[in-house]
């Protein structure tokens, strides 16, 4: 692993397409933080954010369930089911939390983080 | 501006209450910026539902009593004051100080000191062991002294002394209630219901005494004290509650020279000032039109009314109450309405008298025989809303006023007053001041169930007493809108669970992706992928962990163990019956040590291992399963446990091998996935210790065979289950419960116990026998083929999951390090270890998926 990769311009490669589970969430150490990153299928995107539920105060979003409504895709969490919407961490049932946000990408087969700028 | 400074004395029911109209009514605006507010409470504890205080006896912690705590105190800018009583009022210098020494001036002062049990001047009433019920404080103190008594009385048959009768009771004494007057509840009943009453209560076994005035308290032979009465007789207890009353605690006014009640009580007008200036007195200490009000309702009208004068409005007033009462006493049902002593001149009165069902039920009514004046009712209530509505809205009573309390037959037409006759001002839930009017206009800005009518008005959210009035407001309010109640299970599928499970049953359906094309929209969500992944289970019995299937399955299902609050795991392998080997016990014991997981006996009767990481669940499998071990799925909505006690095989009394029996049903049904979990119990004989009627499924064995029950229900909501058949066989059982099973799994509703499901079926447990025993839909030849092919279909999900390299890459914390969670803190307590997370959220069980 890249340890200490602070460089936010520089994307990060964190494991291959293959060890993403489809329509389901991993969890990857980046930057020393715990990035959810989620393969959503059936619109062909990859999100990523912070792992730690707010919420329930523990690490555990990539453990969530996709779901969507109307054209927000989010993650609702597994602790006490909160909706967090993937693309801007926005928590849909209560404006005390947001979840930070990186940016994903998937390269010839690599799945890659970066800061958000 | 300076800022007002409000000094509450006293952090009780209703002071607390004040407090929270006051944030409330600020709240959007400028909060409680131009306010001070402090509160003083003799009490250790802010304040806490006292109304609820009886069910500290069944478990509930002095948190659960809570009606607030520090923190929302903080976030707003109240400052409190525990453990300090207020001593003296100071009009003159406008402060007040307390016990401490602590002075504090106000501009505005409300007292809100509740009041004080009576315990009469009898000899001896001062003893260790003489209690009054009042306090969490006094509840601790009962149960202490309960742990060295056999006897224990109640001074008072009143509504409180019957509830501290039921403590007793609970707390397994032989429980004895001693009564001045010549009956029980004279305040609120007739004589005939206090006369009914008191037959079921010593039905249940408590000891009634009336008439009887105790002199004194002395020293016992048998027990720890001797009660001697006035009329020679006398009573051996180890313990006494005192319960003859409450008296308003109003001396610090009195000492301060405000206006007080020639039988006590603060003065107050309908705004509830008191004869001192910018002084208020709302709850059990004040006293309005020579009456105080020792019920929660009027008192919290009180303070919302002192609320708005002081926020500037001087609209509002308080103008007395309503003092009817429904409660639950020991088990029975009594309701009292209006005023039953026939003080009313002229009254006349109908009254119903079951003595075979037990049922008292009296309505009293005005000369003209047009309104009702009061009603009477024990152990049938139903009527109590109806009845309630006619009085507290001065309604014209039907032509026939007596078929209100006539038991209903089905054929004939209901007497009970649809909620459409109601006028909008119509108080429906009198803790929360909600009118029928403020549900009406819930409904119109968008609430549309129970949920939502909660948060959105509170109604119901009190004593609960309201709810299924409110629910019926609430739906009518929807179908008079236009509509239709709707059974959607979610926004991406506009069909029912029920719906679902046919279209997949039918169209053989095998994976969620062609259900969404076939008759969805959208991604599908957190409500339809479980559902969903879970109806799919029940027909076809695939591998829960398919690829197809694993972003539908909530995290439970999808690690195959109970998250929890510190996002874990928890183990617990399945234990047919409860039965184990030594050597079963000791892999477990194993196990547990070498992860260093807590370990618990379970209320199911089998062993759960707790805090095991994502990373450590493969490896823990691996080693029950090589022990013999199978998954327990208690993290499945599927069979759970079957009970069993250990029947004829050891039992002196056991007339069935229960054991064996429940062992072979647990292996037939164990992994099959249903709309809700799924229980049974196996009694050997009918002393019961399985419990067995508590569960979905409960055996009992007769010397004719075996007693089915169906429907019972622990939980939130405890149900017994209903007979369903007699003196059945073993292979006429196995093939009921079969299709009883797969019924349930055809038509229920998405989390809908077999309980509520069998509740909700249009014809009830008859219609269940009639297509269960008669094939009246003739289907059970494909319920038990489905049933079949299930069985077949078993696997252990755990050990199919070890064996498969692929599957096991998820059991990881990071997909890119084999490092754990940095998250996880532990402590120790009783030599195990416990998770240490700031998490203590409560959560409503309803909303658990
Ligand atoms: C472990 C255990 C408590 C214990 O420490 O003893 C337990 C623990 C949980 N129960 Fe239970 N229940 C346990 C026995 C019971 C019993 C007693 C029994 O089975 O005889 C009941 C009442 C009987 C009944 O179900 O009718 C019971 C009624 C509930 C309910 C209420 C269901 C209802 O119909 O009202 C829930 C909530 C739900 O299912 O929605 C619940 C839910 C839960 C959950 C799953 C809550 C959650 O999502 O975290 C707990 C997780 C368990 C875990 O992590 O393993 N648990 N729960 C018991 C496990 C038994 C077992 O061996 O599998
Ligand atoms: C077991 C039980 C069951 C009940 N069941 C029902 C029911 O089913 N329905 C119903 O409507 N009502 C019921 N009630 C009555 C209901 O609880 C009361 O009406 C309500 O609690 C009154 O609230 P309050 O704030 O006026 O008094 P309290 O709740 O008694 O609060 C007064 C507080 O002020 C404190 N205090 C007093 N003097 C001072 C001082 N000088 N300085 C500082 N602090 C002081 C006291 O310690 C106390 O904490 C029940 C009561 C009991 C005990
Ligand atoms: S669900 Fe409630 S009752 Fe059941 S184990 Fe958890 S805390 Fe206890
Ligand atoms: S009447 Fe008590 S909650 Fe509604």
């Amino acid at each position: 692993m890249m340890e200490n990769n602070l460089n936010n311009t520089t994307w990060t490669d964190i494991c291959t397409l293959s060890d993403l589970t489809p329509n389901a969430g991993v969890c990857a150490l980046f930057n020393k933080q715990q990035v959810a990153i989620f393969l959503c299928k059936q619109t062909d995107n990859v999100y990523a954010v912070a792992n730690f539920d707010p919420f329930g105060e523990a690490n555990v979003l990539s453990r969530g369930l996709i779901g969507s409504t109307e054209d927000i895709t989010y993650v609702a969490s597994p602790l006490y089911k909160q909706r967090f919407n993937l693309s801007t961490g926005e928590c849909l049932d209560s404006s005390e939390h947001r979840l930070k946000t990186f940016n994903v990408r998937i390269e010839s087969n690599q799945v890659q983080l970066k800061e958000a700028s | 501006m300076s800022k007002q400074r409000i000094v509450v004395v006293g952090n009780g029911m209703v002071g607390h209450k004040f407090i929270d109209n006051l944030i409330q009514d600020k709240k959007g605006n400028d909060g409680l910026s131009n306010y001070e507010v402090i509160t003083f409470s003799e009490e250790s504890r802010l304040a806490y539902d006292r109304v609820q205080l009886s069910y500290f006896f069944s478990g509930k912690t002095a948190d659960d009593l809570s009606l607030t705590d520090d923190n929302y105190y903080h976030e707003n800018g109240i400052k409190f004051v525990l453990n300090d009583k207020v001593v003296e009022l100071d009009f003159a210098n406008k402060h007040i100080i307390t016990a401490s020494g602590r002075i504090e001036s106000y501009d505005k002062l409300v007292l809100a000191t509740g009041s004080f049990p009576f315990v009469p001047p009898i000899p001896g009433n001062d003893q260790a062991h003489c209690h009054v019920y009042r306090t969490i404080d006094d509840l601790e103190a009962i149960t202490e002294s309960g742990k060295t008594s056999k006897v224990g009385v109640v001074i008072g048959g009143g509504l409180l002394g019957l509830e501290a009768g039921n403590a007793l009771v609970n707390l397994g004494l032989e429980t004895h209630i001693v009564e001045f007057a010549p009956r029980l509840m004279a305040v609120q009943l007739d004589e005939g219901g206090g006369a009914l009453l008191r037959r079921k209560i010593e039905e249940i076994g408590v000891k009634v005494h009336t008439g009887k005035a105790t002199t004194e308290i002395i020293a016992g032979e048998f027990c720890r004290y001797r009660m001697n009465f006035a009329d020679g007789s006398f009573l051996e207890t180890d313990t006494i509650i005192f319960s003859a009353g409450i008296r308003p605690q109003d001396e610090l006014a009195r000492l301060s020279g405000i206006d007080i009640g020639e039988r006590g009580g603060i003065v107050i007008n309908n705004h509830c000032q008191t004869s001192a200036d910018n002084v208020y007195a709302i709850g059990e200490c004040a006293l309005w039109e020579n009456f105080i009000f020792g019920l929660v309702a009027p008192s919290y009208q009180m303070a919302k009314v002192v609320a708005a004068h002081i926020n500037g409005n001087t609209d509002l007033a308080f103008t007395g109450a309503d003092m009817s009462t429904k409660l639950k006493l020991l088990g029975i049902d009594v309701a009292s309405i209006g005023e039953v002593h026939g003080k009313t001149e002229g009254a006349q009165s109908y009254t119903y008298h079951d003595e075979i069902e037990q049922v008292y039920k009296r309505l009293i009514v005005s000369q003209d025989g047009k309104k009702l004046v009061g009603a009477v009712l024990v152990g049938d209530v139903d009527a109590y809303g109806t009845l309630l509505q006619l009085k507290l809205n001065d309604m014209v009573l039907p032509d026939n006023p007596s078929a209100l309390i006539l038991p209903s037959s089905d054929d004939e037409q209901s007497t009970g007053l649809g909620v459409d006759a109601l006028p909008d001002t119509a108080a429906i839930c009198s803790c929360f001041d909600v009118s029928k009017g403020d549900i009406k206009q819930a409904v119109a800005a968008g609430c549309c169930n129970m949920g939502d009518l909660k948060s959105s008005t509170k109604a119901a959210t009190g004593c609960g007493g309201c709810a299924p009035l409110a629910k019926q407001v609430l739906d009518s309010e929807l179908a008079s809108l236009g509509f239709e109640v709707k059974n959607d299970i979610c926004e991406h599928f506009a069909y029912s669970r029920q719906q679902l499970a046919d279209i997949i049953r039918v169209k053989k359906i095998k994976t969620f992706s062609v259900l969404l094309t076939e008759c969805g929209s959208g991604l599908g969500c957190e409500i339809c992928k479980p559902a969903v992944a879970n109806i799919l289970a029940s027909y076809w019995n695939d591998y829960v962990l398919e690829d197809e299937h694993v972003g539908l399955q909530d995290t439970n299902d999808n690690y195959l163990g109970n998250m929890q609050k510190d996002g874990t795991y928890s183990v617990v392998p399945r234990i047919p019956g409860g039965e184990i080997t030594p050597d079963g016990l000791i892999v477990i014991g194993q196990v547990a040590k070498e992860f260093d997981l807590y370990t618990k006996i379970t209320g199911g009767a089998r062993v759960d291992l707790f805090g095991a990481q994502l990373n450590e669940l493969p490896a823990i499998w691996k080693r029950l399963v090589d022990a013999g071990f199978e998954t327990g799925h208690a993290y499945g909505k599927s069979l759970r446990t079957v009970k069993a006690c250990v029947g004829s095989t050891w039992c002196r009394y056991g007339v069935k091998n229960s054991i064996g029996f429940a062992i072979d049903l647990e292996n037939r049904y164990k992994g099959l996935r249903s709309p809700h979990k799924v229980k049974f119990g196996v009694s050997g004989c009918t002393r019961e210790c399985a419990e067995a009627q508590g569960k979905d499924f409960g055996l009992i064995a007769t010397d004719n065979g075996w007693n089915l029950f169906f429907g019972g229900n622990g939980g939130m909501r405890p149900r017994h289950g209903d007979l369903f058949a007699s003196d059945l066989t073993d292979e006429q059982l196995r093939t009921y419960v079969d299709r009883i099973y797969m019924f349930y799994i055809r038509t229920a509703d998405r989390l809908q116990r077999t309980s509520v499901w069998l509740e909700n079926l249009e014809g009830g447990i008859e219609y269940l026998r009639d297509v269960i025993i008669n094939d009246s839909l003739n289907i059970n030849a494909e319920l038990e083929a489905e049933m079949e092919s299930n069985i077949e279909n078993y696997q252990c999900e755990w050990k199919t999951t070890i064996e498969d390299p692929e599957k096991l890459k998820r059991f990881k914390h990071y997909i890119n390090s084999h490092e754990a969670d940095a998250g996880l803190e532990f402590k120790v307590e009783r030599e195990q270890r416990f998770p240490t997370t700031k998490n203590d959220n409560k959560i409503h069980i309803t909303e658990l998926v």
